[in-house]
């Protein structure tokens, strides 16, 4: 009766805590501006069960997306054995959906092999990132925090694996030895061969075993999931509504800007309604976080952090400061920031810090626009929208753009192209043989 | 060029509609490499009776360097005007051969009250082929090894990537494949209004890169769909001193060639 009360105090607290950081970072996102992304919503079901649950951009790289994809399938189906656990913490009872008979024999059975699966792929994600150190893994973003993030988030699936196992491995001998309520349910193809490292072991031992590991595993779960909201393994939940809220438009296209639209039109059209869109004036562009949109700030909490943009992006291939997951990791953090501040001092307030503190303009301006990032992407994150955002700040507000990009705009405006050439000589290649 | 190309204006005095409008772009009309890509273009479409116009010295600057730059009012104010020209002669179809025009013309003049449908000239040419309109003997290429270089604005900026191809495969050469191509396509380091200044600190240029990519795969041609992938892909070949062994060729101009235009 005790362990049940334990277990229904810590399980609540467990859920209050993470719903209050949920609640925390959908408050967060939604200090970004508008956009409407709920058109076709049929296409953005197909978006998000090919890519978020069919994994369409995990499997460009087989190894770590098939990897990937054991992980992936061992959270979500082992899930249904926690239901178990939970129903048996609450209740008391022990392993309650046994009368499932051949089903449940099926299940458990099931939930072993993906538990091994999970263990293996965590091992050799562990291997890949600190014994083979793949580049994308160690460049320069990924400072201390981000690389230990990554490696609690292995080792902490690596224990409850582990747990796991060894519960089903002691419940199993527990069972052929006809051990107190510990009836003879469920198929045990991975930890039957663990029990037989443990068959030396006394009933009472195992019966401890048993117990300290079904605490472990749970608690570890509650815990596990408390965790992720403060990590970038929050992805879990996020790159479902981030893929319906992809962008569906061709990846070429850069959106309009509707402030300056209004403007373009007065300047062009003096007897237009300068009262046409009374909104409170926008600033052009993204000096800071509260000026990109929530679906920009959504990517941002989506990023796991995996590199695949950074390792496709030519800019940084080719040695220059940018890197796209960079981006999206100072605009998390800087959101982070300025969303806790904003907690503590209220809605309007500001620290006098901003995004473009975190990211430089070396950075900005050496990108290609060549969608390199978001086609790798494996949740559709758009690190480009945002530099482009960074870009329109610096150029339109802050006069910042480079000199030779300053001398373009004057081309342009003055002979309608970007080179100093005549208007007048356009027609010459047809001469010009 | 042995035939007149006809403006837009031309059309309209004589209360005319041609097919299609082709879309020049800057680099297009000005850069001298460029202009021969834009003569065999326009030697293709000529040779395959389209009825096509250009918009001569009416055309001007889409502003796809403007918005890629940040510099929205100057891309809205260039686009406004381009549309109000567009728009005046009635254009409802273009095609050009510079993938960052193709691509703002299509995407991002919709909503400033620019519709067209656009076509990119290696689908036109892949059509005009399937339609018998245009006919091409293989000898010229014959036993050549070409490579492909998607332009991004084409391949994953808008989905394209087969055309180019269908068409280099008309010629009885070989394409080879580089390892980084169509969806995972690598950047000429032109886009994004790169070309207009000096790359940031780095350790090699982007077009470097690529261009030892592909003169990995001994190719004797490296073809592509974009005048920027031209200036950028040449450039690249000579740093490499490889100018005399591999030609940079732009699709419309293997095409020219075959068809002996």
């Amino acid at each position: 009766m005790i362990a049940q009360i334990i277990f229904v105090v810590l399980f609540a607290a467990a859920v209050a805590w993470f719903s209050f950081n949920v609640r925390r970072i959908t408050r967060y996102i939604n200090l970004g501006r508008d956009i409407k992304r709920n058109d076709q919503p049929w296409k953005r079901w197909k978006t998000m069960f090919r890519v978020a649950l069919g994994q369409s951009k995990m499997v460009t790289r087989p190894v770590a997306g098939i990897l990937h994809i054991f992980v992936y399938a061992g959270f979500i189906i082992i899930n249904i054995e926690v239901l178990e656990i939970i129903v048996d913490g609450v209740a008391g009872t022990h392993r309650v959906f046994a009368p499932l008979g051949a089903f449940y024999d099926f299940l458990i059975g099931s939930f072993e092999i993906l538990a091994f699966l999970v263990f293996a792929a965590c091992a050799v994600f562990l291997i890949r990132r600190n014994v083979l150190r793949l580049k994308r893994f160690h460049l320069k973003e990924m400072t201390a925090w981000p690389r230990s993030d990554a490696n609690i988030i292995l080792i902490t699936e690596i224990l409850l694996m582990t747990a796991f196992l060894t519960m089903n491995a002691s419940d199993f001998l527990l069972q052929q030895r006809h051990v107190g309520h510990y009836l003879t349910a469920g198929s045990f193809p991975v930890s039957s061969v663990v029990a037989s490292l443990m068959s030396n072991l006394s009933s009472e031992s195992l019966v401890s075993i048993e117990r300290f590991c079904w605490w472990f595993h749970i608690l570890g779960i509650l815990a596990f999931l408390n965790y992720v909201p403060y990590s970038k393994h929050f992805h879990i939940f996020l790159s479902f509504p981030n893929t319906w809220y992809s962008n569906l438009e061709n990846k070429g296209r850069l959106n309009n800007m509707e402030n300056v639209t209004r403007e373009v039109k007065l300047m062009l059209d003096p007897s237009a309604s300068p009262t046409a869109g009374n909104d409170a004036p926008q600033r052009f562009g993204a000096k800071d976080v509260f000026d990109l949109t929530w679906k920009q700030l959504m990517d941002a909490y989506s990023c796991t952090e995996c590199g695949r943009c950074t390792s496709v992006c030519p800019a940084n291939l080719t040695g220059k400061l940018l890197s796209p997951r960079k981006i999206m990791m100072d605009t998390r953090d800087r959101l982070e920031e300025a969303g806790r501040l904003i907690d503590k001092n209220g809605k309007e307030f500001r620290d006098g810090k901003s995004l473009l503190d975190r990211i430089t303009k070396e950075e900005i301006w050496a990108c290609t626009s060549c969608n390199a990032c978001t086609e790798a992407c494996p949740v559709n994150i758009d690190p480009l929208s945002i530099i482009i955002d960074l870009r329109r700040y610096l150029v339109m507000e802050e006069s910042g753009a480079p000199a030779e990009l300053g001398n373009m705009f004057t081309k342009i405006e003055n002979n309608g192209a970007p080179w100093q050439f005549a208007q007048a000589d356009r027609f010459n290649w047809t001469t010009n043989t | 060029m042995d035939f007149k190309v006809e403006t837009m204006a031309e059309y309209a005095a004589r209360g005319e509609t041609p097919e299609v409008l082709f879309w020049i772009g800057c680099a297009a009309s000005f850069d001298e490499r460029a202009q021969k890509v834009t003569r065999a273009v326009a030697k293709i479409l000529h040779a395959s009776g389209v009825r096509f116009a250009v918009l001569g010295t009416e055309e001007s600057c889409t502003g796809d360097p403007a918005k890629r730059a940040g510099n929205e009012f100057l891309f809205q104010m260039q686009a406004m005007s381009n549309i109000q020209v567009l728009n005046g002669y009635g254009v409802t179809k273009v095609v050009t051969a510079c993938p960052h025009c193709y691509n703002t013309l299509k995407n991002e003049y919709r909503e400033l009250g620019g519709n067209y449908e656009l076509v990119h000239h290696s689908e036109l040419i892949q059509q005009l082929l399937d339609q018998g309109r245009l006919k091409v003997e293989g000898g010229h290429f014959a036993g050549k090894k070409i490579t492909f270089h998607d332009p991004c604005y084409l391949g994953r900026g808008n989905n394209i990537y087969e055309a180019p191809r269908s068409v280099i495969h008309k010629l009885d050469a070989a394409l080879f494949e580089m390892k980084r191509s169509r969806e995972k396509g690598f950047c000429c380091g032109a886009g994004g209004a790169q070309i207009f200044k000096e790359p940031e600190k780095g350790n090699k240029d982007v077009n470097v890169e690529r261009t030892e990519e592909a003169l990995g795969l001994s190719p004797d041609i490296i073809a592509v769909g974009c005048p920027f992938c031209m200036i950028m892909m040449t450039d690249g070949v000579k740093s490499f001193n490889k100018e005399s062994q591999v030609q940079v060729m732009d699709v419309a101009e293997l095409i020219a060639r075959a068809a002996d235009l």
